[in-house]
């Protein structure tokens, strides 16, 4: 089965903040280093989320097994640019046949490569720290959504589950009524569509009744939630998205200096 | 403490031409536990969800009234707590004390009054495990069990229950009913919904019989309503407490054996088993939950590929295929040699209407139209599904619903027949039916595999069982003709 809940070591210093300070923290991070171009700039950052990941008690290999699918996506960026690029600017550092790299192609693909790793990183750092119970609790306590949202989707995020094995099934059931594609993939198409189709329904009947039964207990009256379990939004959050912040603006102010920075909206 | 007035009460879901239920008079005092029955399509389900206030007005027609303590019910939500029957959909939280402390955070119960109350539930309904067990991680009567906690924490004057062990093997509806029996105060006013009337006795002190046309049929303590309408519940579907149905055994010893599994496994849903299928047997595979006989009967049904051993069918059950497992098979191929039922009748669902769906296995197996229709119209008389031919399966009652994914799988006359828990949540009407047409089909020579949990279905139809998960059986015998593979050859 999947494993939904955090992996990391839960003690670790930052992964014991609030939810909520993780997710703003990571969000402002990634947003503010979105406003250049520059290879630098995500290099840098990169370099400051593998230096906090201990911190988040996050273990690099656990780290690289969660980003390794967007390892492979930045490095598909890269190759893809080097070599398909129109603009084809700067000095040519490789001439082999129509092959031609050059400096601006390569600037511009490494660019995009790292910026991918760096915005996504923090993403995954505060999701393998955070046990989505505390983080719908955070969300009504601490951000003042509405319960209905945050719990009502905690409650559907744990039927995901059986959807995996709910697909399973109806698969082999159709095999068992006669249903295969053999060689042909028109038929595949088809039975893909129609087992979907099976797997909708149900997942559609599973959350109604999951709905009902939230309603009986309550969920849908007028009365003001309590909270069983309390979120605290302590100084050491607000530290927490203060020093993202810092971070960040301190990054870009290195690449201005460098020369290196190409705003997006210039 | 509540009570319950229902005059003249009828309710007609929206878009639907017929009442689902109509014309009930009935009051249930303060306190009274009252187990609620009916032939399927009765509309004890419809009743329970009125009285729970489930019915938002919008979403069908009134009748007549309904009250608790002289309130609409729609009013009265906060003094009714309702279970239902399948678990999966009734826990919210990742957490079991999370789960139970839902309701209270609903009803605004302050955070320092929740988890003492969360304990004091939890422990009325014997839950075994801390707050933080993970619900995922309980079996079906533990879930069920957390369900109950999760509504008696709310302190309920009505507690409705809506079959609550439908869904759970022996083992698990024994300790849910203990559990009831257990927390059940005098401050509680119980309607309990529930099939099988005998486990349900012990818990209640009045029977109401609903009417399947509407009105109440019957009403008064139990002894005195199954002493008058015994014979004429049992006929509409009712398991009505009395000696065990009259057996079906073979008349002939069994035939030739069509499969054999050799060490055959699915590490880690099932460890490796050695088994043989016969002709003209009635073969029940037992075992508590977990020990792997779901997955053991997707093996023996060629459905999944064997993770350790061999699974191996005999020419006799399969011809020039022989040679090679049935899990290689092309589905055609395998829908003419075996069939398989599967636990959830809507998982094997395809087409639009009962018609169609009977159809579709005898047209990919190479059946000409003409075969097809007299296939398709045969089960259809059979299996009593003729009223309902152009419904969409989806919509069929649960009764029908399996009677048409037997005969789906009985369209392909397939030689040999897998069901995974038939009887599972059947009237006993639909019960009687499932044993005399498997019992035909095994006389007729066909072999039966079926995993079950249910001992009166065993005790019916089996002519040997086979444990699966513990402790060896005495029934099993010999391997026929000195080994598994002696007939074969």
């Amino acid at each position: 089965m999947i494993a939904y809940g955090p992996v990391a070591t839960p003690t670790a210093p930052l992964a014991r903040r609030n939810p909520v300070a993780k997710l703003a923290a990571a969000l402002l991070f990634s947003v503010l280093l979105l406003v250049t171009l520059d290879p630098v700039v995500p290099a840098l950052a990169i370099g400051v989320e593998l230096a906090v990941a201990p911190l988040f008690g996050v273990p690099y290999r656990l780290l690289a097994r969660r980003a390794w699918p967007l390892l492979l996506s930045a490095l598909g960026i890269l190759v893809t640019l080097t070599l398909f690029a129109a603009e084809r600017t700067g000095e040519p550092l490789v001439a082999a046949g129509p092959l031609v790299v050059t400096t601006g192609v390569l600037n511009t693909g490494l660019g995009l490569a790292l910026r991918l790793l760096a915005v996504a990183l923090p993403g995954v750092l505060v999701f393998a720290t955070t046990d989505p119970t505390d983080l719908a609790d955070a969300l009504v306590q601490n951000a003042k959504t509405s319960p209905r949202f945050a719990i009502g989707a905690l409650a559907a995020f744990r039927l995901v589950p059986l959807l995996a094995t709910e697909w399973q099934l109806i698969s082999m059931a159709r095999r068992a009524r006669g249903v295969d594609a053999g060689g042909n993939p028109l038929a595949r198409l088809r039975i893909f569509g129609s087992t979907a189709f099976t797997l909708l329904v149900g997942a559609i009947r599973r959350g109604t009744r999951l709905a009902t039964a939230m309603d009986a207990r309550g969920f849908d009256s007028d009365t003001p939630r309590t909270s069983a379990r309390q979120q605290r939004f302590t100084w050491a959050d607000t530290a927490l998205v203060g020093g993202a912040v810092l971070v960040a603006a301190g990054i870009l102010a290195v690449s201005v200096a460098l020369g290196t920075y190409r705003p997006v909206i210039s | 403490m509540s009570a319950v007035e229902l005059r003249g009460f009828g309710w007609r879901h929206a878009g639907r031409r017929a009442w689902a239920v109509r014309d009930v008079d009935l009051r249930i005092e303060h306190g009274e536990r009252v187990l609620l029955l009916g032939a399927s399509g009765a509309g004890k389900s419809t009743l329970l969800a009125a009285l729970a206030g489930l019915l938002a007005e919008d979403s069908g027609e009134q009748a007549g009234s309904v009250e608790i303590d002289g309130l609409d019910p729609r009013e009265a939500r906060e003094r009714v707590g309702i279970v239902f029957q399948d678990p999966q959909t009734q826990l919210v939280m990742a957490r079991a004390g999370d789960d139970v402390a839902f309701g209270l955070e609903n009803r605004g119960v302050a955070a320092a009054e929740i988890w003492p109350r969360v304990r004091a539930a939890l422990a009325r309904v014997g839950f075994p495990y801390d707050l933080a067990r993970p619900t995922a991680a309980l079996s079906g009567g533990e879930q069920q069990r957390l369900a109950l906690a999760g509504v008696l924490a709310l302190r309920p004057g009505l507690l409705l229950l809506d079959e609550p062990t439908a869904n759970l093997d022996p083992a698990g509806a024994t300790a849910v009913r203990a559990a009831l029996r257990a927390a059940l105060d005098v401050d509680t006013t119980m309607i309990l919904v529930e099939h099988r009337v005998a486990e349900a006795l012990p818990l209640v002190d009045r029977v109401v019989v609903l009417e399947a046309g509407g009105g109440v049929r019957a009403d008064g303590p139990p002894a005195e309503v199954f002493a008058a309408h015994g014979a004429e519940l049992a006929a509409a579907g009712v398991w009505v407490p009395g000696p065990p149905p009259a057996p079906r055994r073979a008349a002939t010893p069994a035939g030739e054996v069509l499969l054999t599994a050799d060490r055959l496994g699915l590490p880690p849903r099932l460890a490796p088993t050695d088994l043989w299928v016969r002709a003209g047997e009635a073969l029940a595979v037992l075992g508590p939950n977990g020990a792997g006989k779901s997955t053991l009967a997707l093996l023996l049904g060629g459905l999944l590929r064997p993770g350790t051993g061999r699974l191996a069918a005999t020419p006799a059950l399969a011809g020039r295929h022989a040679d090679q497992p049935p899990h290689r098979w092309r589905a055609p191929v395998l829908v003419r040699r075996i069939g398989s039922v599967f636990q959830n009748p809507e998982h094997q669902f395809v087409t639009g209407t009962v018609r169609a769906e009977l159809a579709l296995g005898p047209r990919r197996a190479g059946r000409t139209p003409a075969e097809v229709t007299a296939i398709v119209d045969d089960l259809l008389a059979r299996l009593r599904l003729d009223t309902v031919a152009d419904a969409n399966p989806y919509t069929l009652s649960g009764g029908q619903a399996r009677r048409l994914s037997v005969a789906t799988a009985l369209a392909t006359a397939p030689r040999l027949l897998v069901l995974d828990e038939p009887t599972f949540g059947q009237d006993r009407r639909t019960w009687r039916e499932l044993v005399d047409l498997l019992a035909g089909l095994r006389d007729a020579g066909h072999g039966i595999v079926a995993v079950t949990h249910d001992a009166d279905f065993v005790a019916a139809l089996a002519d040997r069982t086979f444990h699966l998960g513990g402790r060896p059986d005495g029934q099993a015998g010999e391997p026929p003709g000195g080994g598994p593979h002696g007939e074969a050859a």
